[in-house]
């Protein structure tokens, strides 16, 4: 997608220079993470879904690595109406990998639920199809004995860009802290298929649906955006001053807000004087 | 002098398991002939502890600290960071530095962060002095983590004469800047202890962690830096390690000479000053 929201070309350089990873550190701390925390609730292994798109493939190449390929199941789960390259580039993952994989078509399952729910909006539709990918995630994890990895990034997770106990559910989220610009560049450093580093972002939940189409700006308008919103806590007006298109910073600014429901356990009435999570606080890694 | 750190990945409020692990690396390292034994911050219990700081408290007499000191026996000194309970039932982030079948120095670590990620004060009590103390091989001062990120802890230990520096921390890895450096983090502490050691001609013994917890990481990289800068030690970036450093305390004399900063400290003035601050923002 063309850029909408050009960036001032002071700072363009500046910004790219700060939201600059440092690949083989991150790659590190990533698999590290994976290893630990898998292992130290007594699992060796690791389900993830699949769609052939960049998030996905990172989220099993970090996997494959931590764990080893034979750890690691990729779910595969078209829809009918999911593009035939979205699965090429996924089973391309699965080979470079050599890790497990199953391909599990939703089409079924999705449709008794249109037909029963008669879905009016695509939104529907899509949330429909994410929530059927979630519950047979979650029963092959059962099944293989695995953790179900998470895919979401940064970007996504701070706009909101996810469907609320559908892609979005996972035990644990490798991704969940680097920027999709920051998941370009870790995803070359580890070697995903370069096909996969380069298309559009896509949902893949209807024809030629993009992700920058859909949600009206470039991840890399956002992404400086929201890293200097929230990495480096610049006020909206600052931004705004220093030449930013003012419309698109406040955008930016309230898809934030507005989606921080989804980024929170849902609230709990306070009626006692020790309530889960207000002063009944306790590490999720209790004892391990 | 032989030192070594214990660059661990403590279990989260197991102190059973993490004292287990105390006593095998004492084992080992007394076997190396190691003086000094350093464990991070919370070493016996794990840092992001929330509600759990109150069922993993210890108290001074705990026989957990005792088998420390009996296992270290009575030539080698070691370092270990546990939650304190007192009898009035507040809870310190603590270190007791362990010798010759007991605890000879116990710091309460003074400030506690409460920004970002940190939720410290909300669980534990503030410590309220900074002290130097004797060992066997010399004068010492203990701080644990966020004490060194203020430089009042280090320039009291040092007119105090501390020689030996020794920094347990629990410290999270954040920031994977770009380039041949690893963390935002690391970066900033390994400039605090070349800055310290430099300062101060002392000897800089810094301990930090391993391991993961609720997925935040702890970068390790413990070391030790010599009273000219020079790091003597430097244990891995995210892996479990013994890491051992041979200290010539000969060093100190050779150093302060050549830069006798400490000497030349104006302790007076400083004092002065500070009290003429304080009588400007509080007095009458």
């Amino acid at each position: 997608m063309v850029s909408k929201h050009p960036l001032p070309e002071a700072d363009e350089q500046v910004i790219a220079s700060r939201l600059a990873i440092n690949a083989a550190s991150t790659e590190r701390l990533l698999t590290g993470f994976i290893q630990n925390e898998v292992r130290k609730v007594g699992f060796e292994r690791v389900v993830v879904g699949l769609s052939g798109g960049i998030d996905s493939a990172l989220s099993a190449f970090l996997a494959a690595r931590a764990l080893g390929p034979k750890n690691v199941l990729a779910l595969m789960m078209p829809y009918k109406s999911s593009s035939p390259e979205s699965l090429a580039d996924a089973r391309s993952v699965v080979e470079k990998l050599g890790i497990q994989s199953r391909v599990v078509e939703i089409t079924a399952m999705a449709d008794a639920f249109v037909a029963q729910c008669k879905p009016s909006s695509d939104k529907r539709k899509g949330n429909i199809m994410a929530r059927t990918r979630m519950i047979v995630l979650y029963d092959q994890s059962e099944d293989f004995g695995g953790l179900v990895l998470g895919t979401s990034n940064k970007t996504e997770l701070l706009v909101g860009y996810g469907t609320l106990y559908g892609d979005m559910a996972s035990a644990l989220n490798p991704l969940g802290d680097l920027y999709k610009t920051q998941v370009w560049a870790l995803s070359e450093h580890m070697g995903v298929p370069q096909a996969i580093i380069s298309k559009p972002p896509t949902a893949d939940l209807w024809m030629g649906q993009t992700d920058e189409g859909e949600l009206g700006f470039t991840y890399r308008e956002v992404d400086e955006v929201l890293f200097q919103l929230v990495d480096e806590r610049y006020s909206e007006a600052e931004l705004i001053a220093r030449g930013y298109d003012a419309g698109f910073v406040n955008k930016v600014a309230r898809l934030v807000a507005s989606s921080q429901f989804k980024r929170a356990l849902p609230i709990i009435a306070k009626v006692s004087a020790r309530t889960i999570s207000r002063e009944f606080r306790y590490p999720r890694d209790w004892g391990r | 002098m032989k030192v070594a750190l214990a660059q661990i990945a403590p279990k989260l409020g197991d102190v059973h398991a993490n004292l287990e692990t105390h006593l095998d690396l004492i084992k080992q390292a007394k076997k190396d002939g190691v003086e000094l034994l350093v464990f991070p911050e919370l070493s016996l219990t794990g840092y992001f502890l929330e509600e759990l700081a109150y069922h993993v408290g210890l108290r001074v007499d705990a026989p957990e600290l005792q088998k420390l000191a009996d296992a270290a026996g009575a030539d080698m000194a070691v370092v270990a960071g546990f939650v304190e309970e007192t009898a009035g039932y507040h809870y310190y982030i603590s270190g007791a530095f362990i010798e010759a079948g007991g605890i000879k120095h116990l710091h309460r670590k003074v400030y506690l962060p409460t920004y970002g990620m940190f939720t410290d004060q909300r669980y534990f009590a503030e410590g309220d002095r900074v002290r130097a103390f004797d060992a066997s091989f010399g004068r010492c001062g203990l701080l644990i983590c966020e004490d060194i990120w203020h430089n009042s802890t280090v320039s009291i230990l040092a007119a105090d004469s501390a020689n030996y520096l020794i920094s347990i921390n629990s410290s999270p890895g954040r920031g994977v800047v770009t380039g041949d450096r690893t963390l935002g983090s690391s970066d900033a502490v390994e400039m605090l202890n070349r800055m310290y050691a430099q300062f101060f001609t002392s000897f800089v013994i810094f301990c930090n962690r391993v391991g993961y917890e609720d997925g935040i990481n702890f970068w390790g990289g413990s070391e030790v830096i010599g009273p000219d800068g020079e790091c003597l030690a430097k244990a891995p970036y995210f892996e479990e390690a013994l890491v051992c450093a041979e200290l010539d305390p000969s060093a100190l004399r050779r150093v302060r000479i050549n830069l006798p900063l400490l000497r030349d400290e104006k302790l007076e003035l400083t004092v002065r000053e500070y009290q003429r601050i304080l009588q400007e923002r509080y007095g009458q």
